[in-house]
């Protein structure tokens, strides 16, 4: 059972939902706007260690040694951020650790700057070319369903998930200044 | 300068539920040649994430002790990560840089410890709370008291010959060394 009824909230609530039912004792994070209501949340929960990263795939080593202590670690970065792990992540596929990635878009929807685009569009065959499985979310309201079953599938079943949040779930970037 | 098997046979005597994660490479080699350990975590790849690896654990085990004995090689490429440890200030993490300056399994082309970059005050800025060079196995007994109850994060750069040692290979199966690691752990 891995969906939470009646949670009437925002899209990073319902993850940080998930994070607290399986048990997510550490998330590393390299500071990213569309995770910022979700970094808040992990950091002022004091069952979670948040790990604040200078490059994504430092958060990769984080995962392996939190599981090989008995925790569950989970990533969020953006999915610029996935083409910094590629190496780092055969630790996880070559150990079996099993981890979940939030990948918050860039590149797509409504993307104004055009230097997000070369990675943005390769990062869901990226991620599946080095061994993990990739679901990506485009409204709010699959939210709660494809997390809780990604989280379960990483946390139970030592698999590598990796959940995209389409940019248009999160908004493009607004640039006011 | 330190024989690095002396060196890190030393470090591990009597080693009790101390958690070591060893870089690949030779790191891995010297810490196989101290005697196999189920509380060894041997890398032979994720070359920068050694260091990142005893920080997940050194946060998941507050009350065990974790070493990472790693290559300068290694430590250069996840020099970020000294900055991630020093914000989170794990008391009970220990870093052992084995710095020969030199890439020892690609030919021994020099590394930029050769040219005078400073790992000790790179881990000074990052605020670990202990840094420090050693050069003579008489301090090894230092050190080992350091693994074992200093003021964590440390950072060790132990100065070691440049001599080619025998390799000596540990598992290989990255499942098994996982599997064994979190077994021994828990019991």
């Amino acid at each position: 059972m891995h969906t939470l009824a009646n949670i009437e909230t925002s899209w990073p609530d319902a993850i940080y939902a998930h994070f607290r039912r399986v048990g997510v004792r550490q998330v590393g994070y390299v500071p990213d706007a569309g995770h910022s209501r979700l970094i808040a949340l992990c950091q002022a929960d004091p069952n979670i260690a948040d790990v604040v990263l200078t490059t994504e795939e430092e958060g990769v080593g984080l995962v392996a040694g939190a599981a090989l202590g008995g925790q569950r670690a989970a990533l969020l970065m953006q999915s610029s951020g996935v083409g910094n792990c590629i190496n780092m992540f055969s630790l996880l596929r070559n150990c079996g650790f099993g981890c979940v990635i939030l990948v918050t878009m860039r590149g797509e929807f409504g993307e104004f700057n055009p230097w997000q685009v070369p990675m943005g569009t390769i990062t869901e065959e990226v991620l599946r070319l080095a061994g993990f499985l990739s679901y990506r979310i485009e409204s709010a309201d699959e939210v709660d369903d494809i997390v809780g079953a990604g989280c379960d599938m990483a946390f139970d079943g030592n698999l590598q998930v990796a959940i995209l949040l389409s940019q248009r779930l999160i908004g493009p970037k607004q640039w006011t200044r | 300068m330190l024989d690095r098997r002396d060196f890190v046979r030393q470090l591990l005597i009597d080693r009790g539920d101390l958690l070591v994660v060893s870089g690949l490479g030779s790191a891995t080699y010297d810490v196989a040649a101290a005697g196999d350990h189920p509380l060894n975590f041997y890398l032979w790849g994720a070359m920068g994430g050694t260091a990142m690896i005893g920080l997940g654990l050194a946060l998941a085990r507050p009350q065990k002790r974790v070493a990472v004995l790693t290559g300068d090689g290694d430590m250069l490429m996840g020099l970020g990560s000294l900055a991630t440890i020093g914000v989170k200030q794990p008391n009970n993490l220990a870093i052992v840089v084995l710095d020969n300056a030199h890439y020892g399994e690609t030919g021994m082309q020099p590394s930029h410890t050769f040219s005078g970059i400073d790992l000790v005050a790179v881990a000074l800025a990052c605020r670990f709370r202990d840094a420090r060079a050693a050069s003579r196995i008489e301090e090894t007994a230092d050190i080992r008291a350091l693994l074992h109850a200093g003021d964590g994060p440390i950072l060790v750069n132990a100065r070691i010959s440049q001599d080619d040692v025998p390799r000596v290979l540990p598992l290989r199966d990255g499942h098994a060394i996982k599997q064994r690691f979190i077994e021994a752990l828990s019991s």
